[in-house]
C-alpha cells in the first residue's frame, strides 16, 4: 500500500501572536515551531495502515528549510522517505493544493493523509482540494478510519455527532484529534531518521487566487468585574447576565 | 450579479447556519447590487426549500436524487458547481459546518476560484469583496480579497444574524444534475448523533470545565449548569488529554473555536491556546479559586472562589431565574 502524508511546519499553539511588520503576517520572532498538531495524528495513522498492510510512507512538506525539522521528526516516527517541495513565497490554500497535487499525482498513492486543518492559516481547505484536483474521493475530520478490500469506512466528526462514510480507494482523509493516539519518535527512530534522505524539489507555481490586504490582532478584552469571592456571588451574577449583558 | 448560497439541510431540516448562510447572502446582494439563488440538495427537499425566500433568497433551486438524503461529497460538490455555472454566480456562499467545510474546497477547485473559509465578517468595497477570517485560531484577523473571477466564500456559524424571517415564499424549481456512479463513490451510509446534545460549535451558551474540576466525576456539576442555561457543554485541552471529557467538547487552538453568547469557564485558567479559541464570546464568566487567572483578564464576569460551591449555587439562581 502506497501512503503519502502531507505535513506543515507552524507556530506552537502557545504561540503569542503580534502583526509583523508587513502589516499582512505574523512576526517569527521568537517563534517556536513544530509539527502541525493534527498532522500527528495523521501521520500515526499512516503508519499502522503500513503496519497492517505493508508498503510504504512518504510524508511531504511545502515551505522553506525550516520543515526539514517537520520531515525529521516524521522520520523519526518511522515515516519511510521524505520530501520537501522547496518554496517559501506566501502561497494560499488553492495554491498549496496544485503544488501537492502536482507532486503526489506520478507517485500514485492508494492514500493520502492530511490534518483536519493547519494551526497557523485555519483554512481546514488543502486535503479537500488536492482530493478535486486529482479527481479522488475525500474524507474529512476522520475520527475513526478501516481500510479493507479496496474500500475504507470512517467516521467524521459533525455538529453533535458523527456520519460513518463509505468510500473506494484511492482517496484522500483528513485527520481529526482522537483519532489514534500520535507515537513518540524512538531514539532508535531519531538516529535512524537523521540517515535518511530528503527528497528536494522545485514545487509547481505559486498562482494564488486570494489576495492579503491586512493582518489585524482582534480587539483586546478588558477584565471586566469580579462579582464575589463565594456562592453568595451567585445571585448578583445570574442577575447581571439577565439584566444587563441579557443573555439569558 | 448573482450571489449563490448553498443551504444545507439534514433530514430535510434547515439548521440556523444556513439561514444565516441566506441572509449574508442578500445583505452583500444588497451591497452589490445583485440578487440570491439559494440550493438546497437532497432527497425531499423541495418541501422545504421554498421557506430560504422569507430569509431573503430571489430564487431558490433544488437538485433532488434519492441516493442524496445523507450528505454525499461528491454529488454534493457537482450540484453546487452546475448550479453556479447555470446561473453565472460570481460569488458562492455557504456556512462553516462540518459539511460546509468539506463542501467549499471542493467548489473552489471545480469553478477554478479562490476560497475565503470560516470569514466572520463580510463587506462590499467599491464592488469587491473583503472578508474578513480569524487565523490562529483568532489570535489574528486576516482580510482578504478573491482574485479569481468567482469567489468561494464560507461564513462561520452564530456570527451573522438569520434575522427574521419575512411571509415571502418562493416556489422551488428542480435543477437537473446529470450524475454518474463516479459522483457516489463516497458516501454517508449512516448518521449517528447524540439525541438532545448540543455541539459546542453550533452552542448560543457554553458552560465549559477545566483542571480545576479535579476529576471527571465533577463534571456533573457543569452538566448541570449548562441543562439549566441551554448550553453545551465544552471542556479545557488539559482534561481531554486527561480523557475526562470528550474531545468533540474541546475549545480551544486544537479544538473549537467558538463565538457564543455567553461562554462560562469554570476551573480553567485560561492558557493561551484556550483563550483563542473562545474569546470572541459575546460575553465572558469565570469561576475560579486563582485570582491572577489569566481568564480573568478577559471575562465580563467573575468569581473567584471554590467551584464546588459556587456552580451548583449559579445553576439554582438560573433555575429559579428561568423555571428550568
Amino acid at each position: 500500500m502506497k501512503l503519502a502524508v502531507c505535513i506543515n511546519h507552524v507556530p506552537d499553539t502557545e504561540t503569542k501572536v503580534k502583526v509583523g511588520p508587513d502589516g499582512m503576517s505574523i512576526d517569527k520572532t521568537g517563534v517556536n515551531f513544530v509539527l502541525n498538531p493534527y498532522d500527528e495524528f495523521a501521520i500515526e495513522e499512516c503508519l499502522r495502515l503500513k503496519e497492517k498492510n505493508g508498503g510504504e510512507v512518504l510524508a511531504v512538506s511545502l515551505g522553506g528549510d525550516a520543515h526539514k525539522d517537520t520531515l525529521r521528526k516524521a522520520l523519526a516516527m518511522g515515516v519511510d522517505k521524505a520530501a520537501l517541495l522547496k518554496d517559501e513565497t506566501p502561497r494560499d490554500s488553492f495554491s498549496v493544493a496544485r503544488a501537492l497535487a502536482d507532486y503526489l499525482k506520478p507517485y500514485g498513492p492508494d492514500v493520502i493523509f492530511f490534518g483536519k486543518q493547519s494551526v497557523d492559516s485555519d483554512d481546514a481547505a488543502v486535503g479537500t482540494m488536492v482530493a478535486e484536483m486529482l479527481s479522488l474521493p475525500s474524507v474529512s475530520v476522520v475520527v475513526k478510519l478501516e481500510v479493507a478490500g479496496g474500500k475504507a469506512i470512517a467516521e467524521r466528526e459533525i455538529e453533535g455527532g458523527r456520519e460513518r462514510v463509505e468510500t473506494t480507494l484511492p482517496a484522500v482523509f483528513t485527520a481529526q484529534k482522537g483519532l489514534n493516539d500520535p507515537r513518540y519518535p524512538s531514539l532508535k527512530g531519531i538516529m535512524a531518521a537523521k540517515s535518511k534522505p530528503i527528497e528536494e524539489q522545485q514545487p509547481s507555481p505559486a498562482a494564488t487566487k486570494t489576495q492579503v490586504i491586512a493582518m489585524q490582532k482582534p480587539p483586546a478584552k478588558s477584565a471586566g468585574k469580579i462579582v464575589g469571592t463565594d456562592a453568595s456571588a451567585a445571585g448578583e451574577l445570574v442577575r447581571l447576565l439577565h439584566d444587563e449583558a441579557k443573555v439569558i | 450579479m448573482t450571489i449563490l448560497v448553498f443551504a444545507e439541510q439534514r433530514d430535510n431540516t434547515f439548521k440556523k447556519p444556513a439561514l444565516e448562510a441566506v441572509r449574508a447572502g442578500r445583505t452583500l446582494a444588497d451591497q452589490l447590487g445583485g440578487q440570491v439563488t439559494a440550493l438546497v440538495v437532497g432527497s425531499g427537499a423541495s418541501a422545504i426549500a421554498g421557506d430560504l425566500a422569507s430569509y431573503g433568497a430571489t430564487t431558490v433551486k433544488v437538485v433532488e436524487h434519492e441516493k442524496l438524503a445523507y450528505y454525499c461529497a461528491l454529488a454534493y460538490a457537482k450540484s453546487i458547481a452546475e448550479a453556479a455555472k447555470k446561473e453565472q454566480a460570481t460569488v458562492v456562499l455557504m456556512a462553516a459546518t462540518a459539511m460546509g467545510k468539506d463542501l467549499a474546497p471542493r467548489v473552489a477547485v471545480k469553478l477554478d476560484a479562490g476560497l475565503a473559509p470560516d470569514c466572520t465578517a463580510i463587506k462590499a468595497d467599491g464592488g469587491k469583496i473583503v472578508a474578513t477570517r480569524p487565523v490562529y485560531a483568532g489570535k489574528a484577523l486576516l482580510d482578504v480579497a478573491i482574485t479569481s473571477p468567482t469567489q468561494v466564500i464560507t461564513i462561520r456559524p452564530n456570527v451573522f444574524p438569520a434575522g427574521e424571517p419575512s411571509s415571502e415564499k418562493a416556489s422551488a424549481e428542480k435543477l437537473e444534475v446529470a450524475f454518474t456512479d463516479a459522483d457516489f463513490a463516497v458516501g454517508v451510509t449512516e448518521l449517528s448523533t447524540a439525541s438532545g446534545k448540543l455541539d459546542v460549535s453550533e452552542a448560543d451558551i457554553i458552560v465549559s470545565g477545566g483542571r480545576g474540576m479535579k476529576g471527571p466525576e465533577h463534571f456533573k456539576l457543569i452538566e448541570e449548569l449548562a441543562k439549566a442555561l441551554g448550553g453545551a457543554v465544552g471542556a479545557s485541552r488539559a482534561v481531554v488529554d486527561a480523557g475526562w471529557r470528550p474531545h468533540e467538547e474541546q475549545v480551544g487552538q486544537t479544538g473549537k473555536t467558538v463565538s457564543p453568547s455567553l461562554y462560562v469557564a469554570v476551573g480553567i485558567s485560561g492558557a493561551i491556546q484556550h483563550l483563542a479559541g473562545m474569546s470572541s464570546s459575546k460575553y465572558i464568566v469565570a469561576i475560579n479559586k486563582d485570582k491572577d487567572a489569566p481568564i480573568f483578564q478577559i471575562a465580563d464576569y467573575g468569581i473567584v472562589g471554590d467551584a464546588f460551591e459556587i456552580v451548583p449555587a449559579v445553576t439554582a439562581e438560573v433555575k429559579k431565574l428561568l423555571g428550568s
